[in-house]
């Protein structure tokens, strides 16, 4: 066997080593030494997510099962950001009195479903996708139900786990149906014989359908609320930005790698089905009153507009995907950042209510939500405008114009709802037994730094753009 | 020999059975075994493509085997998150967990 193979695929054993490290260090090492385990966690993987910044090899291991371009290293860059800030955000919880002997878990955990969506990324065959996916999502199913000792979180994990192996059970079920007409399981040699057979369209969709859960379009979304909502909210950020981002790449890559000659079938499906995952997404927004269960929703019809990157179906159309997975990362995170030390310090209140008043006791951390939610709308200066208008360009572009004139009227909608969060802030006067002034610890103060930056520089800088677009392909 | 479609009618029906036992089963384990049958008739459909359709390659078979450890982890996992359901809610009755649609 050739070794030499494994160069390839320097992220994921730099990802191995750190989670053994941190499995060793969280298993032997003393109560006095393990009070440093946030901060050396956090050090060590904002140090491998430097790492990944710097330029790695590229091309194909093992046969064409394990593919490696500058475009999939750029993905994982992506999400390592995403994790290192929801690391950051997870000090308050984590050292909470009900979860801090556990803390090395939750670090173990997550990074093992981070190895499984750098698998689903990297996937040259149907069998690495799957097997990436399955280790992305059992180990988040135990993340969900982390805090075990409340009904809500234990509600969660058994809903995620149940329906996640229900919708890789029906993915499996269309693999199997293309692999019968096939013949294989590698990319390339099944988008070589690839023909609108009747056989690889049932296969097709069923695949759909799977990818679809884990995507949370709308008929398939119905997890998506009770999960985030009973899930640890360090949890629901990881969920809504890092699983969702590494669903929305998979699915890139095998509907352009794969399933490009029949572009013309999965063109109207996706055509209808991001104009339900918008709307509906929005819809049902507006009418929460919980405020992590707002944005499961705000997330879905966000999970609409990366669908309309994707049907354009060019260069253009996924390098705005990408870059809309970027931006969204960090608005969400911002988003999330608030909505954890707000929870922290009202004893775990997250209804929408919770933050009346936010302005007059914590103007700061009120301003840092307006950011974020200015941006998840689209509203001018900040990066949720670029990414937005990128994507409606791309999808222009291929004269789509009735649904780009829908996915505006819905952005519409969304400035609505997101606008009842600001109101809630700025102009409601607090409860009586609203969260004081607080000041939020320094892990989470750098967090929403990171994401402040992101929100203001990711737009404004073009080279960002630029960049994602040398190194994407269209079908 | 049995010809393929007999195999496939079977793992279809095991397949959409499954799937009804998802949707109507009221109890958490009752669940756990209809996901069972799902994934099982996924991989009866590999084994039966890999032998009939293409002799002369494996990867059908090497699927199945993945797909089997996978499968054993999840119900591992699946049983687990359960064990911990019951634990804070008392029973494993499907319709108890709806605290959040209140």
């Amino acid at each position: 066997m050739n070794f030499s193979n494994f160069l390839f695929m320097e992220q994921e054993i730099g990802l191995v080593i750190l989670f053994v490290f941190l499995f060793l260090y969280d298993t032997f090492c003393s109560e006095k030494g393990k009070q440093y385990f946030q901060g050396v966690a956090v050090s060590l993987f904002a140090a491998f997510t430097v790492y990944g910044f710097f330029p790695l090899l590229t091309g194909e291991a093992f046969g064409g099962m394990y593919v490696s371009s500058k475009l999939t290293i750029f993905m994982k860059n992506i999400l390592n950001v995403a994790t290192l800030i929801v690391f950051l955000q997870s000090n308050n919880w984590l050292a909470s009195k009900e979860t801090v002997h556990r803390r090395g878990e939750f670090f173990t955990i997550t990074l093992v479903t981070l190895l499984g969506m750098y698998l689903m990324i990297s996937a040259g065959n149907f069998m690495m996708l799957y097997i990436g996916m399955e280790t992305a999502s059992l180990p988040l199913a135990c993340l969900a139900a982390f805090n075990k000792y409340r009904e809500k979180s234990a509600e969660a994990g058994v809903k995620y786990v149940l329906i996640s192996a229900f919708s890789s059970g029906i993915m499996l079920f269309g693999l199997s149906f293309l692999y019968g007409g096939l013949g294989s399981f590698y990319f390339a040699d099944m988008a070589a014989h690839l023909t609108g057979s009747p056989l690889v369209i049932l296969g097709f969709v069923f695949f759909f359908g799977g990818l679809g859960f884990k995507l949370s379009l709308v008929p398939f979304h119905l997890w998506t609320a009770d999960v985030y909502e009973g899930a640890p909210t360090s949890v629901t950020a990881y969920l809504s930005v890092v699983s969702k981002g590494a669903a929305a790449f998979a699915l890139i890559f095998a509907l352009y790698k794969v399933f490009g000659p029949i572009e013309v079938v999965w063109h109207h499906i996706l055509w209808w089905l991001s104009v339900i995952t918008i709307t509906l997404g929005n819809l049902f927004a507006i009418r929460q009153k919980d405020i992590k269960r707002f944005f499961a929703f705000s997330s879905i019809s966000q999970a609409g507009y990366i669908l309309l990157g994707i049907i354009a179906g060019t260069a253009q159309g996924m390098t705005a995907t990408v870059f809309y997975v970027l931006v969204y990362l960090f608005s969400n995170l911002a988003a999330f950042g608030v909505i954890a030390a707000v929870e922290h310090y009202s004893k775990g209140d997250t209804r929408i209510a919770a933050f009346n008043g936010l302005y007059k006791s914590n103007p700061v951390l009120a301003f840092v939500m307006m950011l974020a939610v200015f941006s998840l709308g689209g509203i001018p200066p900040f990066a949720g405008f670029f990414s937005k208008f990128l994507i409606f360009m791309a999808a222009a572009d291929q004269g789509q114009w009735i649904l780009v004139f829908i996915a505006l009227l819905n952005t519409v909608v969304s400035l609505y709802y997101y606008l009842l969060i600001i109101k809630a802030m700025f102009i409601t006067e607090g409860e009586a037994n609203a969260v004081g002034r607080f000041r939020t610890d320094n892990y989470n103060k750098v967090s929403l730094w990171i994401c402040t930056i992101g929100i203001f520089v990711v737009g404004i800088l073009s080279v960002i753009y630029e960049y994602i677009g040398t190194i994407s392909f269209g079908i | 020999m049995i010809q393929m479609e007999y195999y496939l009618i079977i793992s279809t029906l095991m397949f959409f059975i499954g799937i009804y036992g998802f949707i109507t089963r009221k109890n958490m384990i009752a669940i756990l075994i209809s996901l069972e049958l799902v994934l099982n008739a996924v991989e009866i459909n590999f084994a039966v493509f890999n032998r009939y359709l293409f002799p002369g390659q494996l990867e059908g078979m090497f699927f199945t085997l993945f797909g089997i450890a996978i499968t054993a982890a999840e119900t591992a996992v699946a049983l687990a998150i359960i064990i911990n359901a019951y634990r804070t809610i008392g029973n494993i009755d499907i319709k108890n967990l709806s605290k959040m649609k209140e």
